[in-house]
């Protein structure tokens, strides 16, 4: 009887450190932010080929700007709190960017998930107040706003309103490779970390 | 048995369930802990046959108490909360793993388990739940994606309350000297 009862202990104890590991990659993600991360890494994703509006109203193709590298960014411009912080990040990126003699390595890249309000004459005011140049760092949003939702998705990102006429979202840097692909994702204060793993 | 089933069956009821997983807490300290108790429930009306041939396998209630601490750990992890508002599969086996796999077990283990055990299981719940609670209130980012973030410090508040109202409680218990736990009554019957 004590026997049957210490194989089946050992048995479910087996099974469930197997089952607890499988569904947590590994016992390396226990959110699903943290799973997508991994996922990305491991295995870098398309990306959809969505038609973006920049500050300067250009349109143009989110394929068209392989070649190089992109940090992409999601934010909306009445944002009262995390997009702050990723645009600081990018400000720093871009300060040493512009000052590159060869052109710069990378393009950065900021998304509004918010067509409805972020206008493009509301972009080029928040580029201005952000100091976004539209040529090394872009600020944009779709220009069908039908493209929104497979874009995001494609980002791994999630948009929630927040019951005050905002918007709660997850906050990351997303590196796109050169090839157009989703490669990395970061945290929102991660930004040099994410160019000193481009430089190596 | 039937108070499981009926249970059971108001919280598979779509507008039931819609509205529980509406917010974190509900989803995580009131939907699936009343799934478990469904099977609870439902596993005390089990057939004294076949009960007597799964305590074979279940000496000292261990075998069962680590299926339900193993499945209740994982239906707990912020990424299954999201995952079961996600997918139409992933919320079906959480409806079928609860009840099955942590309400089933916990119920049919109680009752052989030894007071040294249960008093074990009481003191590691009410610690887990009391860090637990306290993590998610001071958590600087959002565990859930699908919820947010004050939902997630009002879980880890209502964590918390829970785990001081079980100390209080299962310290009272402790100290009148009555037995601890839900199915003590249970395991009088049985043995």
């Amino acid at each position: 009887m004590k026997l049957r009862a210490a194989l089946a202990t050992i048995a479910v104890a087996a099974a469930g450190v197997a089952v607890l590991g499988g569904l947590t990659d590994g016992f390396r993600a226990a959110t699903s932010e943290g799973a997508w991360r991994l996922a990305v890494a491991e295995r870098p994703r398309p990306l959809p080929d969505a038609t973006l509006v920049d500050q300067s109203g250009r349109a143009f193709r989110l394929p068209a700007l392989r070649g190089r590298p992109i940090l992409v960014e999601f934010f909306y411009t009445s944002c009262p709190a995390i997009c702050g912080l990723l645009a600081s990040q990018f400000q720093s990126v871009f300060e040493r960017l512009s000052t590159q003699s060869e052109g710069p390595e990378i393009l950065l890249l900021s998304v509004s998930f918010d067509p409805e309000r972020d206008t493009v004459p509301e972009l080029a005011d928040y580029a201005a107040r952000i100091g976004a140049d539209g040529r090394i760092w872009r600020v944009a949003r779709v220009k069908d706003p039908i493209e929104l939702r497979g874009l995001l998705d494609a980002f791994g990102v999630v948009v929630l309103p927040d019951g005050a006429g905002g918007f709660v979202h997850n906050a990351a840097i997303y590196l796109v490779d050169a090839r157009g692909r989703l490669a990395h994702v970061y945290d929102a204060d991660a930004a040099e970390r994410a160019i000193a793993e481009l430089d190596r | 048995m039937i108070p499981g089933i009926l249970l059971y069956m108001v919280l598979v009821m779509p507008p039931v369930a819609a509205w529980l997983e509406g917010s974190m807490a509900g989803h995580m300290l009131i939907q699936i802990p009343l799934l478990a108790l469904a099977g609870g429930l439902a596993a005390r009306g089990a057939a004294g046959r076949r009960r007597a041939v799964l305590a074979g396998f279940n000496a000292g209630g261990v075998p069962g108490l680590l299926v339900a601490m193993f499945a209740a750990a994982l239906w707990m992890l912020p990424r299954m909360l999201d995952a079961a508002l996600q997918s139409s599969l992933v919320e079906a086996a959480k409806f079928t793993a609860v009840p099955l796999l942590v309400g089933v077990p916990l119920a049919l283990s109680w009752p052989l388990m030894p007071p040294v055990a249960r008093g074990f299981v009481w003191a590691n719940l009410i610690s887990h739940a009391a860090v637990l609670g306290w993590l998610y209130t001071v958590a600087p980012y959002r565990l859930c994606t699908r919820y947010l973030y004050d939902q997630q410090a009002l879980v880890g508040a209502a964590l918390f309350i829970v785990a001081m109202a079980l100390l209080v409680g299962w310290g009272w218990f402790a100290i009148a000297g009555r037995p601890i736990g839900p199915w003590s009554r249970h395991r009088a019957a049985v043995s």
